[in-house]
């Protein structure tokens, strides 16, 4: 193979792995925040991923109407704007369906409040999908806009006949999203929710003693975290397709990202999230398509036996 | 542990006649072939059940299984031309040796990482058969030999199949629940750690039940494919295959045997009725079904429908006839009248006592720093009860928990009557002759008081009948004298204490450990306490005792060993520890002394 071809190959493999993982770092930032905060593996997290895609095509369906803004800035705020529903849809969800089973209900009984909440939103996802596919029918979908097929050339080094390929609508989702991961850790590292967030985390029981309300607190980490991911959504339908049942798919995506951060982190989260974009990446070049999402598990599953506070350890600052 | 019983294998039995009857009477195929899944279905919430009911194993990936036996039969027949009544076993058999593999590493994780790694399985496994390009098998039609390639027009036939591996299915449960098995499974759900404290082979336990659960998924799998035959990789290693398992087992009653089949025979019909009747206008109409049944089941019958009737039953008929139950405590109180003075069977190797029963030499332990244990030694004689003491925080449990395993010393030694016992398991350390108590007590909340202590003693026991004898013995040496059916939630707290202590001698132990077993205690509870343990020695039992509190220590103890910051800063007669000035200073600390030196 030509050295300028392998070169291209590197390159495009690189700077498709940043922009793939940094969109699914901020979608399993949104679990990190809830797993750190609940101590719940959400099986419906991919759903909520899933009603951001399409409350983000609905949204600029409402938007573009109005003619203020261009089909694309149109499209983008329509994505920002399923943040908040989601929220409050998150918030409702928690209250009738998980308050039941979580927070102070679950404190003592260590392991059973886990199993039943998991199975509360393995029940969850599956009426979502169903609903959604009802609803949406099988179709695939996507949030077209005029820069989701545009592309950006580099060639990088002057005089090298090697070129990479940027996909705008990718690369503005990108842009977003770091900013919204700056936001979000800002809110968590230096805010008064934070901290009752990190403290209600640490000792539900104790928190309660300082005033914390423990219920509250995590009604707002669900809903928060449900809301992160689906904008994290909204920003990928952007430039890729989906269906009803998209959810599963980028629900193992996540899981792996949170284990590899180790579970509890929302940055450690974020950084699972940019390498399991490298790895699936980097093994499209070896593998084939149907057993790249299988190196995605193989990578969960040594995490989990080898590394199973993930690879930063312990030393991550935890939510 | 109860007997196996014949009227359960009658009803079993009863039921499954039944059910080829009503299979047999209806006309309708599409009738019978709700009825096949149904069955189908029941045996996979059977194969759930094993590991997540009785176990407390919940798997969110049994959906490998059920593949694997599915996929076994379907290549089989479509690429070696073996028939199903050959690929079904031959797929169950597979399924167990990949709920093995499986099991080895994956049984070690805890909680959430078992749940996540478990869901990670069939999603490989249906990605890696999706790249062999096996997408859509259909199995072939074999218009010779139809019966010998499991292929009939008649679906009744299709039907009495499956009811056939579900009586063999609810045989298998049935057995195991009323086995020494069973109930070692189902104190492992309740408390592990105890479980392994009374030598329950926590691991080896689990990877059987795997096993058989694997087996049995993979054989509905395999059902399941010869019925709808054509084997998908996204269908049969699906997450609601996986969910299904758990739906039908949530809803129709957890760690029951009956459970699972109600919960099928309930929601299957019902989501395929509506899938019949509403699939073309709303699809995906039964995963909507499955999801509010579970959802449902969890927030108004956690336990299942099978609980929530019994309970009910329960309550009303305890309402209309208070204690028109037997009450079995008069034969408790029997067995204490003749056993108590015979009281605890001496342990026959005791006869010639062991003046070093336990040596501990130079063990130490930290925790990320912390020097928790350092460098403690001491010798337990035989026939003695030798006590530690110590301030909170200095690090008696900590000793407790490297001898009897719960932790790793980071150097020393120590050894059980000539055996080095560090390095060994919990459960092992326990057979060997070591038992213990907890400062928090660790019952067996869901089983009965008996079968609580039985569990003490079926590792070391061989004899289900001898091994009731033992724990009723137990029972009786240390005065427990309620009804042998009272739950474990329903002691108070001396109760639980000594329901601990009885649950450890069952086990005939030459040792017990005995965590602050005082902790909470009224004064005229810890008196009843010290007349049981004072006793021990004689019965063969040597017994190593923590406390803080002085007082009590002083009236049993023989020897005495006072730790502090995890170093032994005295040990000997109990009148010679506590005149030691180190020890009153550690104690009662330095201006207390400095005051009454003065006076």
């Amino acid at each position: 193979m030509a050295p300028n071809i392998v070169l291209e190959a590197v390159m495009q493999t690189a700077v498709a792995g940043l922009m793939a993982g940094i969109l699914y770092g901020l979608m399993a930032s949104g679990v990190g925040l809830i797993f750190g905060v609940m101590r719940v593996v959400n099986f419906a997290q991919g759903e909520f991923l899933m009603l951001g895609m399409y409350g983000a095509v609905f949204a600029a369906a409402l938007i573009a109407p109005l003619g203020l803004f261009g089909v694309t800035l149109g499209a983008y705020l329509g994505v920002l704007l399923t943040g908040p529903v989601i929220f409050i849809l998150g918030a409702i969800i928690h209250r009738v369906v998980l308050s039941r089973s979580t927070g102070l209900r679950a404190a003592g009984t260590e392991s059973e409040g886990h199993y039943t909440q998991m199975i509360l939103t393995l029940g969850l996802s599956l009426i979502f999908q169903s609903v959604a596919l009802a609803w949406f029918g099988a179709v695939p979908r996507q949030n077209r806009t005029p820069i989701s097929d545009q592309a950006w050339t580099f060639q990088p080094f002057p005089g090298v006949d090697a070129e990479v390929f940027v996909n705008q609508g990718q690369a503005l989702s990108c842009l977003v999203a770091l900013v919204l991961v700056g936001v979000i850790y800002q809110v968590f590292s230096r805010t008064s929710i934070g901290k009752s967030l990190r403290a209600a985390a640490d000792n539900p029981v104790a928190a309660t003693y300082v005033g914390i309300r423990v219920d509250r607190a995590h009604r707002f980490a669900f809903a928060f975290g449900v809301a992160i991911t689906a904008v994290a959504g909204g920003l990928v339908s952007i430039y890729y397709p989906f269906q009803p049942y998209v959810g599963v798919q980028f629900l193992i995506i996540m899981y792996a990202a949170v284990v590899l951060g180790g579970l509890g982190s929302v940055l450690g989260a974020f950084w699972g999230g940019v390498i399991i974009g490298f790895v699936q990446q980097v093994s499209a070049l070896f593998l084939p398509l149907e057993l790249q999402s299988a190196a995605i598990f193989v990578v969960l599953v040594a995490t989990l036996f080898f590394k199973p506070d993930g690879i930063f350890g312990k030393n991550v600052e935890r939510v | 542990m109860k007997r196996i019983e014949l009227s359960t294998l009658g009803l079993i039995a009863a039921v499954c006649v039944a059910y080829v009857a009503l299979a047999s009477v209806i006309g309708n195929t599409y009738y019978q072939h709700v009825l096949t899944i149904v069955a189908i279905f029941a045996v996979l919430g059977l194969s759930w059940n094993l590991l997540g009911g009785y176990a407390g194993v919940v798997s969110f990936g049994h959906a490998a299984f059920f593949g694997i036996g599915a996929f076994t039969v379907t290549l089989l027949l479509s690429v070696v031309n073996v028939s199903p009544w050959l690929g079904i076993p031959a797929g169950a058999l597979l399924a167990a040796l990949a709920a093995v593999l499986i099991g080895l590493p994956t049984l070690r994780l805890r909680g959430i990482h078992f749940a996540l790694a478990m869901l990670a399985y069939p999603i490989v496994l249906r990605y890696v058969l999706d790249w062999l390009r096996y997408q859509e098998v259909m199995l072939p039609r074999k218009a010779q030999d139809a019966t010998w390639y499991m292929q009939y027009d008649d679906v009744r036939i299709y039907a009495m199949l499956a009811v056939a591996l579900l009586f063999v299915s609810l045989c298998i449960c049935h057995l195991i629940e009323n086995s020494r098995f069973g109930l070692a499974l189902r104190a492992i759900k309740e408390n592990e750690q105890a479980a392994a404290a009374a030598g329950i082979d926590i691991w080896r336990r689990k990877m059987v039940a795997t096993a058989i659960s694997g087996a049995m998924a993979g054989a509905a799998g395999g059902l399941y494919v010869v019925v709808i035959r054509v084997a998908v990789p996204a269908d049969v290693f699906g997450l609601h295959i996986s969910a299904q398992a758990m739906v039908v087992t949530l809803f129709g009653g957890v760690g029951t045997l009956w459970g699972p089949l109600i919960g099928a025979a309930f929601l299957i019909p019902l989501g395929d009725g509506l899938h019949a009747l509403l699939g073309h206008t709303i699809p995906g109409v039964q995963s909507i079904v499955y999801g509010c049944a579970l959802i449902l089941a969890i927030m108004v019958a956690p336990e299942g429908l099978y609980w929530y009737a019994r309970d009910r039953i329960v309550a009303r008929r305890r309402h209309r006839a208070p204690g028109s139950r037997p009450d079995r405590a008069a034969v408790a109180l029997a067995v204490v009248d003749s056993g108590g003075a015979e009281a605890h069977r001496a342990n026959p190797v005791s006869m010639r006592k062991n003046p070093q029963l336990l040596v501990v030499s130079g063990l130490s332990k930290s925790f990320r720093g912390l020097k928790a244990v350092q460098d403690v030694s001491f010798v337990v004689p035989e026939g003695v009860v030798f006590g530690v003491i110590g301030q909170n925080g200095a690090g008696k449990t900590s000793v407790f928990n490297l001898l009897n395993g719960f932790i790793g010393a980071d150097s020393g030694r120590v050894t059980y009557d000539g055996k080095e016992v560090a390095g060994l398991s919990t459960s092992e350390i326990s057979r060997l002759g070591i038992g213990r108590t907890f400062q928090v007590p660790r019952p067996f909340l869901r089983l009965s008081l008996l079968d609580n202590v039985v569990v003490g003693a079926i590792s070391t026991e061989p004899a289900d009948i001898a091994a009731t004898a033992r724990a009723k013995r137990a029972l009786a040496t240390v005065g427990l004298t309620r009804n042998f059916d009272t739950l474990a939630s329903e002691l108070n707290a001396v109760e639980l204490r000594l329901l601990e202590l009885a649950r450890a001698l069952a086990g005939s132990p030459r040792l017990v450990l005995l965590d602050e077993i005082f902790a909470g205690l009224a004064h005229e509870e810890i008196e009843r306490l010290l007349v049981v343990i004072k006793r021990l020695p004689q019965q063969g039992v040597t017994v190593m005792i923590i406390e803080h509190t002085m007082h009590a220590m002083l009236k049993i103890c023989d020897q005495l060993v006072v730790l502090d910051h995890g170093v032994v800063i005295a040990s000997g007669l109990p009148m010679d520890v506590i005149s030691d000035p180190i020890v009153v200073e550690a104690y009662l600390g330095r201006k207390w002394m400095a005051e009454h030196a003065a006076a």
